[in-house]
């Protein structure tokens, strides 16, 4: 076996074992933070996690198709968590069922909000047009955005990026938010921050409140389905 | 809702199973709604996510074992879906992080356009928040006046 340190190294890090440790360990520690903070929504172990990671790569030269061999793992289970979801909607099926008809409504109403807001702004501050289109399904989870970007003919790499962006911003914002709008109904919050910041709004929401979470992850799944029937009507109806 | 019995005598004929498998067969089941899922999805060509799909399929077939005592069995039931469905959940922003690295790609498009793109999407962000939550409200406070017997949220 080789002693030489260079040599190990030239090993390890092309080796898929090497980064989904890394993911985990760092998700691990930035995760214990944000718990040992009380979860401060700037605490964001997705955040943290994010850049630190991200910097490691860039000061080890490492490209992220390296990185992804290992880290594919992890990412693979945003589809087989999307099914999991129907558990927590079975479970608080009666608090769902009583509450569809302002569910319904406020998911036409924000998932409509969500696209178009980002459309017009984008068109507003000046963007191309490729990273408008790669902006538009930005409220909706990683592997659905990524598909409806395909779809457009957009960068879905870019789309990504903006997913996991939209999510932290919202979960950063949401409890200060809605404590300063006096709001204390956490259906009504859930449903937002679960609607505006999918996933990673979800897994705020699981923090603050259990009803919180539920609903997020319901808004989150129903948000998945009609924000890839509305995008490319909206796209087609704004950017001609 | 549950059938204990009829859990019991299934597994019993299979006794290597009744502790170590659920795990892996609520698994096996969450995969399988999925991958119905997908090819339903990519069978009628639908601009939909497979996922989904599944997810609505799990709900029914969750819903369908609470009426048809043959269904709960396997991963339906004693819990094990569920059981296995919240050890997926607890973790699910670990699951963004390998999308969100992959910022590491796009830093030359970031360097010419990172602030308005950081700006776009917290304002999108914020306007949707607001939008949801006040309709969320707006038609709950609605639906309640129309019909006094409705208790109010607090």
């Amino acid at each position: 076996m080789s002693a030489d340190p260079f040599s190990l190294w030239v090993f390890l890090s092309q080796s898929p074992l090497l980064w989904l440790t890394v993911t985990l360990l760092v998700y691990a520690s930035t995760d214990a933070l944000s718990l040992a903070s009380g979860r401060n929504p700037f605490a964001n172990p997705v955040f943290h996690a994010m850049w630190i990671i991200a910097a490691f790569l860039l000061v080890t030269g490492t490209s992220y198709t390296t990185y992804f061999g290992g880290a594919q793992f992890v990412h693979f289970l945003l589809g087989p968590a999307t099914v999991a979801l129907a558990v927590p909607l079975y479970e608080n099926r009666k608090i769902v069922a009583a509450a569809i008809v302002p569910m319904l409504v406020a998911l036409v109403i924000g998932c409509a909000t969500a696209i178009v807001s980002v459309v017009l702004l984008a068109n507003a501050f000046g963007l191309p047009r490729e990273i408008v289109l790669a902006l538009a399904p930005k409220s909706v989870t990683a592997a659905v955005a990524m598909g409806i970007s395909e779809s457009l003919g957009a960068d879905a790499s870019l789309t990504a990026v903006a997913v996991i962006l939209t999510g932290i911003m919202g979960a950063i914002i949401v409890t200060p938010l809605m404590n300063r709008m006096g709001i204390t109904d956490y259906r009504a919050r859930g449903f937002a921050v679960g609607l505006a910041s999918h996933g990673i709004g979800t897994a705020r929401a699981f923090q603050v409140d259990a009803v919180a979470g539920v609903f997020a992850g319901i808004a989150m799944s129903l948000n998945a389905l009609v924000t890839s029937l509305l995008v490319p009507i909206a796209v087609t109806l704004l950017l001609r | 809702m549950r059938r204990p019995r009829i859990d019991r005598a299934f597994n019993a004929s299979d006794k290597a199973g009744t502790d170590g498998d659920p795990m892996i067969a609520s698994l096996c089941l969450i995969l399988l709604c999925q991958l119905a899922g997908e090819i339903f999805v990519r069978g009628l060509a639908l601009p939909m996510p497979g996922p989904v799909i599944g997810m609505l399929l799990l709900l029914v077939l969750l819903l369908a074992r609470d009426r048809i005592g043959l269904l709960a069995r396997g991963p339906l039931g004693d819990g094990g879906v569920e059981s296995g469905a919240r050890g997926l959940l607890a973790h699910l922003s670990l699951l963004f992080v390998p999308a969100g690295v992959g910022i590491v790609q796009k830093l030359d498009l970031l360097a010419a356009h990172g602030l308005a793109i950081a700006a776009v999407l917290a304002l999108s962000v914020l306007i949707t928040l607001l939008a949801t939550v006040a309709t969320f409200l707006l038609v709950g406070r609605l639906m309640s006046r129309g019909q006094t017997g409705d208790r109010p949220t607090p």
